[in-house]
């Protein structure tokens, strides 16, 4: 490893010092930025921009949008867990005309990179939305929402069966700009998840999201019943981060060029270093920004302080260094050599 | 605009059941308006408690030495707001705000009634005085369980043209509800608007009877918040529009201050099945 440069950036605040190069590439979309907003977490920008300039994260990935307007679940749609949350909103969301019209136009009048996440019942769903972003300008990716049950199959969820995940991905591969990366995001509740992985690789997605929420739920002692009104939700937060990393890692040991955000439960730079080690190229903030609506910029900063605290010269340079080969084994006359 | 800052704790002191937290929040006291909340961080750097939890604003200063701080009054609930009672003087607290929409004005020097169930009070101090400076008579009803759940009965007795204490177990002013008494004094006032802050059973009584003698009412809910910014859409209950539709409106941007006759009280909790966007027979 080399030694970081000296940049003459801004001195104080929490800006590091030192500045490093900390773009990523996911297979054509340039970021200055790994960092990103998680899906679900940041609806289109708007509202968080009131508290850093999305403009200099890597990337928008905004709400799932399906082709009809929908009203989601009835409340309580949220439940907050030791280190977590559970949530069960059922993707509300004003479809995806209204979606082109105000919101990715927002995004692109702002100049932020956007990642639209898609979400459909069918696999006809997920063509049909694919063919409308083909004809939008401002979609640096889309990213596939797959954790939804699949009504013309008793409600399966997507991600949960690699056929059916491949066969949305074919979709929406079929019917998108062939230059608009596509990004599978996966579902931790299955027994292996690189079989899932590499079921939509071959499908032709460009890089894999992982990891969506994980089912969860929670009883209330008051009422003895389901605290959720959708009875059962999604878990996320620092809860699942230890599993989201694991998932990263696995894929990563079987696809070593394969673009990855990762995300689930990165609250510091130093969890985020955890991902971009274990192999993620980008890392998406989710619920702690409820937590902290400032933390997407906080922690690039924060990353960025820890990669040049352990030597690194650019981003690049860390992902997946836990992969790396272990230290070579001294023996005793050795040492004895180097330190003469 | 919101923003989110670090609030030193200048003073916690008992009223009633409840704390008053006492916060520096430059940039935010300035612009905050009655019926803006704010969202307070809990538990610390390191808290397994992520998610924040939303206060109305009690009262400003804007000025001082301080540079601006800001009231919250607060009732011991559960995990977090235990931890909000045990902080003392100098503890730093990451506060955002001002959040969501204000109470709305009149321009008219008109007849109002505010309506605080238990802290719902809270956020009416505001309220009466830039009433009161716009020259309008202001009536308050507060109503709790005990008296002790009251909250500033003497401020607001100061602040008001006539006070209207109810309690249900009759330890202060009147034995009964707030809805008791309310039919009566909007009558004897001529009020042209309603306020209200409380338990949404107290909200929807309030607006019903409001909407009734064709009077406008503001209502400020309380839904449960992962974000209070916008972004989770956890807050939602059923609004109808202009349009005559309904739609599942996030009550921290779009609320917590509703038109009593827009919301659609007896449904909150559900998708009524005339919401837009709302599961089809066979579909989701
Ligand atoms: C706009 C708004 C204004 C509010 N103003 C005040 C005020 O001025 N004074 C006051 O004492 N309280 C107020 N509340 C209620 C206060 O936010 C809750 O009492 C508090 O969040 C409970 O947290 P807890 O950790 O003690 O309870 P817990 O039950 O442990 O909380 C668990 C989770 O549920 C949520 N939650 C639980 N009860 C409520 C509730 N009643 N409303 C919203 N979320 C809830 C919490 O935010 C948390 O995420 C207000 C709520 C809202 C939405
Ligand atoms: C309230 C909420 C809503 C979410 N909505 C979506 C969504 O619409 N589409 C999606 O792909 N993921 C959604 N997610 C999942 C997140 O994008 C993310 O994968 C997951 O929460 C793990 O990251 P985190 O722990 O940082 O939140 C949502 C998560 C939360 C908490
Ligand atoms: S609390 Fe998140 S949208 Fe209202």
């Amino acid at each position: 490893m080399t030694r970081a440069v000296i940049s003459s950036g801004p001195i104080g605040g929490n800006e590091p010092v030192v500045h490093i190069d900390m773009s990523t590439d996911l297979d054509g979309i340039l970021m200055p930025s790994p960092v990103l907003t998680a899906s679900g977490c940041a609806a289109a920008g708007r509202e968080l921009d009131q508290f850093f300039d999305i403009t200099r994260i890597g990337a928008v990935v905004t709400k799932s949008v399906m082709l009809q307007p929908r009203s989601g679940r009835a409340t309580p749609r949220m439940a907050e867990t030791p280190s977590g949350m559970l949530n069960s909103i059922g993707l509300q969301g004003p479809g995806i005309d209204v979606f082109l019209e105000k919101d990715l136009a927002w995004l692109t009048d702002r100049g932020a990179r956007t990642i639209v996440s898609i979400a459909g019942g069918t696999v006809d769903e997920y063509a049909k939305l694919a063919a409308r972003l083909r004809v939008s300008e401002g979609v640096a990716g889309i990213e596939v929402n797959i954790s939804c049950p699949n009504v013309e199959n008793r409600g399966q969820v997507f991600a949960c069966d690699p056929d059916m995940a491949a066969s949305v991905i074919q979709a929406v591969k079929r019917h998108s700009d062939p230059r608009t990366p596509i990004f599978a995001k996966l579902s931790p509740d299955v027994t292996d998840i690189v079989a899932v992985a590499g079921s939509v690789v071959r499908a032709g997605a460009t890089g894999v999201s992982v990891i969506n929420t994980m089912l969860g739920m929670v009883i209330n002692p008051d009422t003895m019943r389901p605290h959720l009104a959708g009875i059962t939700g999604g878990l996320s937060g620092p809860a699942i981060r230890p599993v989201a990393v694991r998932c990263v890692w696995q894929i990563r040991q079987a696809f070593p060029d394969l673009p990855i955000i990762g995300m689930g439960g990165i609250r510091t730079g130093l969890d985020a270093l955890e991902f971009i080690l274990a192999g993620a190229n980008a890392v998406s903030v989710g619920t702690v920004v409820f937590h902290d609506p400032s933390s997407p910029m906080r922690i690039h900063e924060e990353l960025e302080q820890a990669l040049v605290d352990r030597g690194f010269r650019s981003l690049a340079g860390a992902v997946s260094y836990a992969h790396r080969p272990p230290d070579p084994v001294f023996e005793e006359d050795d040492l004895d050599f180097i330190s003469e | 605009m919101p923003v989110q800052v670090k609030g030193e704790v200048l003073d916690i002191r008992r009223v009633g059941s409840y704390q008053v937290l006492s916060l520096t929040a430059p940039g935010i006291s300035d612009i905050a308006r009655p019926g803006h909340f704010v969202t307070l961080g809990i538990g610390g750097e390191e808290s397994s408690m992520l998610l924040r939890r939303a206060f109305a604003i009690h009262q400003v200063q804007s000025r001082g030495v301080y540079g601006g701080t800001l009231d919250v009054v607060i009732g011991v609930h559960g995990k977090g707001t235990r931890w909000l009672s045990e902080r003392r003087r100098h503890d730093v607290i990451d506060i955002v705000g001002p959040l969501g929409r204000p109470f709305i004005l009149p321009r008219e020097r008109v007849a109002c009634v505010l309506v605080g169930g238990g802290y719902g009070s809270a956020p009416m101090f505001m309220l009466a005085e830039q009433l009161r400076e716009r020259g309008c008579r202001v009536d308050v009803v507060v109503g709790a369980a005990t008296e002790e759940r009251l909250f500033g009965v003497l401020e607001l007795k100061r602040l008001a043209s006539t006070l209207t204490i109810t309690t249900d177990d009759g330890s202060l002013g009147e034995r009964g509800r707030v809805t008791d008494v309310l039919p009566e004094l909007m009558d004897r006032v001529d009020a042209a608007l309603v306020y209200a802050c409380g338990p949404m059973g107290m909200l929807q009584a309030v607006a019903d009877m409001a909407t009734a003698r064709r009077i406008y009412s503001q209502c400020a809910v309380e839904e449960a918040m992962a974000c209070g910014i916008g972004v989770c859409m956890t807050c939602v209950i059923p609004v109808v529009g202009e349009d005559g539709v309904t739609r599942m409106l996030r009550s921290c941007v779009e609320g917590p201050v509703f038109r009593g006759d827009r919301v659609r009280w007896s449904d909150v909790g559900t998708i009524p099945p005339d919401t837009l966007g709302a599961p089809v027979e066979g579909g989701h």
